[in-house]
Order: structure tokens, then C-alpha cells, then sequence
């Protein structure tokens, strides 16, 4: 299988200029590759660096060293050496990324703010809007809500709003932060399910997942990772029975 | 996947290409050493606190301020790359007209305040040629729709105008040339937040919308979060810290940059 996405030597420390320039080391010498189709967990405490290791992998934080390599456009890029106008087109197209929590846009509505990365990648406006309002459908945003700004909308409402904006495009590699973490039973249903679409569609994905259910319904494997420690990697059925 | 067939597309030309620019005013410095470059189409933010040399920059770029040294080459519709020093001042004043717009941070410096709203947003197109009155009139309205004023107002003179409608009216007055790279100054200080943030909105779709390139100096972090591509953090007249919008504000690496993001209070 091809592989999506290849991280190596990632290493990342924070300097804390304004605590008195404490340096927090985070991970080192980090490698990670993601093949199409596949679903890999970051897996580890509270505090270990996932949710740092995910971001880094959007560029959204900087590491001090290594590579992120990624298939855009038919070419090789390394994320991490691409100029900023290079990596706004390889977010626009080939990585996406679902936060834990919305960013709204003062007075955009929820349609618009799940049709636009869509619409931002040359998708027609008719499509976007009808992809959108399935997405919304199937993630139950009453349609009442399609038209009002998210700002007033429930934390659990918000992050659906995210998640359909994430699923909305096809990228090759998706990163998930936590998507289920404020969600019910029956709306962490749908999110597996569009999780396990995604996949068969050989989309790569790198996710964060606490709850152990979703985990195990979309998980292929775990990556360690851990404070100071060397990351391994396990498989997810192999921790599955540790943990029963 | 090898890191050997990395290779890289071929970047958009820039639109705008600053080099080396430096700017004092006697002993004091305004700006030192300043490069980059603005693609067509980018909204680049620059941040920093009073006196770190913002607005000087700003000045400069629009041809408003001479600088001390430095370049700063434009990508001129008809003629390709100029370095904008060098035209003479009626070519200066015919660019800052047509393919440019530049916002001031307060309205009535970028505005006529004796003439009526529609005949501001006019004024751009006569100057162009535009002849036709009732052409000009429609398209003034149209305008004036782009940016939420009551078209019943269209007669009435921007003097009568609240704070908020009247930026929103400077900025139709900057717009409905279709500039190629506007320069906003502090586009909503001394605007209350409920009014900022329709500015905002408002500025961020006509921004998609027409693909303009912009120049924002800002103090307010939001404010670039929403609009800006990429930021440059200037301090003492030096640019500090730049990249992604995202990046260096989620993940600062230089000690004022981090100061500046943790001083911003959560609401």
C-alpha cells in the first residue's frame, strides 16, 4: 500500500521565554509513516505530547527538527521546508485537520463554514452546499441550525460543524484531534462511520481517540508515545487484550 | 518516498517585493531592515506594539514616506517588476489610484468628508474615466449594498455617518477600483467589538471574494487570525518573528512574540 504520509526525526522542545525560559522537551527523534487506508491512533497519557505531535504534523507547530513528507499534487514535499504560500496550498488539498474545538467566524453560518474549505478547493458551490447538508444531516444538526452562526450553537453542536468541515473534502491524509470527545453515543456512531468511509476510500488518518470504543472500531494501530521515552509502536488488537 | 524527489512547484511571482528598507527619523529608528514579499492574492498581517515601526513600514509601502534605503519592487499591470522609489510622483499617485487602496485607521483621513457617500465611492472611477453618471451612481450603490449602508443614504454626506459606517464606506471608497494590494491601518481600531466584528466578516468575504492581496497593520491578534495568511512580528523596528498565521501564534518561539499572544485575555 502507498504510503501517505512520512514523518521522521521529528523532534520538538517548547522555550518558555516568559517563565523564565524553561525548556520543555517534548518528543525526539520521532518517525511515523501512514499508509493509504489506514487509521493510526497516538496513543499515551494525559501530557506525553500527542496532541503537540498532531499539530506538528498540520505544521501548526514548529518542530526543531526532521521531515513530514507528504504525496501533493504528485510530488514529494517536505511540509516542514515548504515555504508558508506552499503549505497554505497543501492544507487547502492534501492534509486536513479537525480540531478539538471550532473556530468561529463571526456571523458565517453553519452551511457556509462546513461548505467553505469545499468551495476553497475548487469544488462547485452546488456540490459543496449539497455535500454539506449531508454531512450536517448525518451528524444531527437540526436544519433550523444550518443557517445561524455556530457562536450560540452547544460545544457538541460546534465540534459536529467541525468534524462535517473536516469530512467535507477528500484530503489524502486527515488529522483528528479528539473528535468524539463531547459527543453522544449516537453522533460518535456517525463519526466511526465517517471515519471507516474515509478509510475505505484510502484516506490516511492520524487521530487522536480517548474514548476506547471508537478507538477500537477505527484504530489499526497504536503509536506510543510517552515523555522522554522511545516511541514504539504496538498493534491495537495486541493492546486491546492487555487493557481486557 | 524519498527525500530526493523533493522538488518544489514553481511559486506565484510576487506582487510586491520589499528589500532592505530602513527608515529613520533623525537618531530615532522607524524601521530597519525590512524584506518580504506579498504574492497575489495573500493577506499578510503585521503586528507589533505602538512604536514598534508598523506604521512607518506602512507608509513607506504606499509611497506616503520616503525611506532612508532599501527597495521595493512592484509588479505593475502593463510594465512588470518597478521599484516603486524610483517613479516620479504623478506615476506614484496614479498606482496608489488604480491598483491600490489604502485604508487609514481613521475614516475621515481616507475619506471626503463634504461629499456624499455615493459621490466617494465615484470619485475612484471618474478618476479612471468613468463618465456616465448614472453607471457611476449604480455601481456606488452596489457598493454601498457590499458594505451594509442603507442605500437611503446614499445622498447624505459621510459627516452624518457613525464611526463604524464610516470605515465601511472607506473601504467601498478603496474597493470599487478592484485594486490588485490594499493597506489597511488598524482597519478596526476605535470601533466598539460588535462593530468590528461585522467589519471583519465584511472584510474577510470581499477579500475572498475579489482575491485582493492586503497589507494589515494591526495591534489585535484576532483581527489577523481571521484575516491574515501570514504575519510578521515587528518589535523596535525589526521584524522578529514571521511565518504562518497559525504557526506564530500557536507556536511562538521568539520571548516578545510570546509575551504579545499571552497577554491576550480569554474571553
Amino acid at each position: 500500500m502507498t504510503i501517505r504520509l512520512h514523518a521522521k526525526g521529528l523532534t520538538k522542545t517548547f522555550t518558555l521565554h516568559t517563565q523564565g525560559g524553561i525548556v520543555l522537551p517534548v518528543f525526539d527523534d520521532v518517525e511515523l509513516t501512514v499508509k493509504a487506508g489506514e487509521c493510526v491512533c497516538l496513543h499515551g497519557p494525559s501530557g506525553a505530547g500527542k496532541s503537540t505531535l498532531l499539530r506538528s504534523l498540520y505544521a501548526n507547530y514548529k518542530p526543531d527538527a526532521g521531515q513530514i513528507l507528504v504525496k501533493h499534487l504528485g510530488q514529494t514535499v517536505d511540509l516542514l521546508a515548504a515555504e508558508p504560500w506552499e503549505v497554505v496550498e497543501i492544507r487547502r488539498s492534501t492534509i486536513g485537520y479537525v480540531s478539538q474545538f471550532l473556530r468561529v467566524i463571526p456571523r458565517v453560518g453553519a452551511l457556509n463554514v462546513v461548505t467553505e474549505p469545499a468551495i476553497a478547493n475548487g469544488m462547485p458551490a452546488a456540490e459543496a452546499t449539497a455535500k454539506a447538508q449531508e454531512l450536517l444531516m448525518r451528524l444531527h444538526i437540526p436544519q433550523r441550525l444550518w443557517s445561524l452562526a455556530p457562536a450560540t450553537f452547544s460545544g457538541g453542536e460546534q465540534q459536529r460543524v467541525n468534524i462535517a468541515r473536516g469530512f467535507i473534502v477528500d484530503y489524502p491524509v486527515l488529522l483528528l484531534d479528539e473528535p468524539t470527545a463531547s459527543l453522544d453515543a449516537a453522533n460518535r456512531a456517525t463519526v466511526v462511520d465517517l471515519i471507516n468511509e474515509a478509510k475505505s476510500r484510502g484516506i490516511a488518518i492520524v487521530g487522536i481517540f480517548h474514548d476506547e470504543e471508537v478507538r477500537e472500531a477505527v484504530a489499526d494501530r497504536l503509536f506510543e508515545i510517552g515523555n522522554q521515552t522511545a516511541t514504539r509502536t504496538v498493534p491495537a488488537v495486541a493492546l486491546a487484550e492487555v487493557l481486557s | 518516498m524519498t527525500a530526493s524527489a523533493l522538488r518544489k512547484p514553481a511559486p506565484k511571482p510576487p506582487l510586491l517585493e520589499v528589500s532592505g528598507l530602513s527608515k529613520s527619523y533623525g537618531t530615532q529608528v522607524g524601521c530597519r531592515d525590512i524584506s518580504f514579499a506579498v504574492r497575489p492574492g495573500e493577506v499578510l498581517g503585521i503586528v507589533g506594539e505602538s512604536g514598534s515601526g508598523k506604521s512607518t513600514l506602512l507608509a513607506c509601502l504606499s509611497g506616503r514616506l520616503q525611506p532612508d534605503t532599501g527597495s521595493i519592487s512592484y509588479d505593475m499591470k502593463d510594465r512588470g517588476p518597478v521599484d516603486i522609489l524610483t517613479l516620479c510622483e504623478p506615476e506614484r499617485r496614479r498606482l496608489a489610484r488604480t491598483d491600490w487602496g489604502i485604508v487609514h485607521q481613521n475614516p475621515r483621513d481616507g475619506l471626503r468628508l463634504d461629499v456624499s457617500a455615493g459621490g466617494n465611492i465615484g470619485e475612484r472611477p471618474m478618476a479612471l474615466g468613468a463618465r456616465h453618471y448614472g453607471n457611476i451612481r449604480t455601481e456606488a450603490q452596489d457598493w454601498l449594498q457590499k458594505v451594509e449602508i442603507d442605500l437611503a443614504r446614499t445622498d447624505d454626506r459621510p459627516r452624518t455617518f457613525s464611526g463604524g459606517m464610516q470605515q465601511r464606506l472607506q473601504i467601498a471608497r478603496n474597493l470599487v477600483t478592484r485594486p490588485r494590494l490594499v493597506f489597511m491601518d488598524e482597519p478596526t481600531g476605535g470601533l466598539d467589538v460588535s462593530v468590528q466584528a461585522r467589519l471583519l466578516d465584511l472584510l474577510r468575504g470581499l477579500v475572498r471574494e475579489l482575491g485582493v492581496a492586503a497589507i494589515i497593520v494591526t495591534h489585535d491578534l484576532a483581527v489577523v487570525r481571521l484575516l491574515a495568511d501570514r504575519l510578521m512580528v515587528m518589535q523596535r523596528g525589526r521584524v522578529i518573528e514571521e511565518g504562518l498565521t497559525d504557526q506564530v501564534l500557536d507556536d511562538p518561539h521568539h520571548p516578545y512574540t510570546q509575551l504579545l499572544v499571552s497577554s491576550v485575555l480569554q474571553v
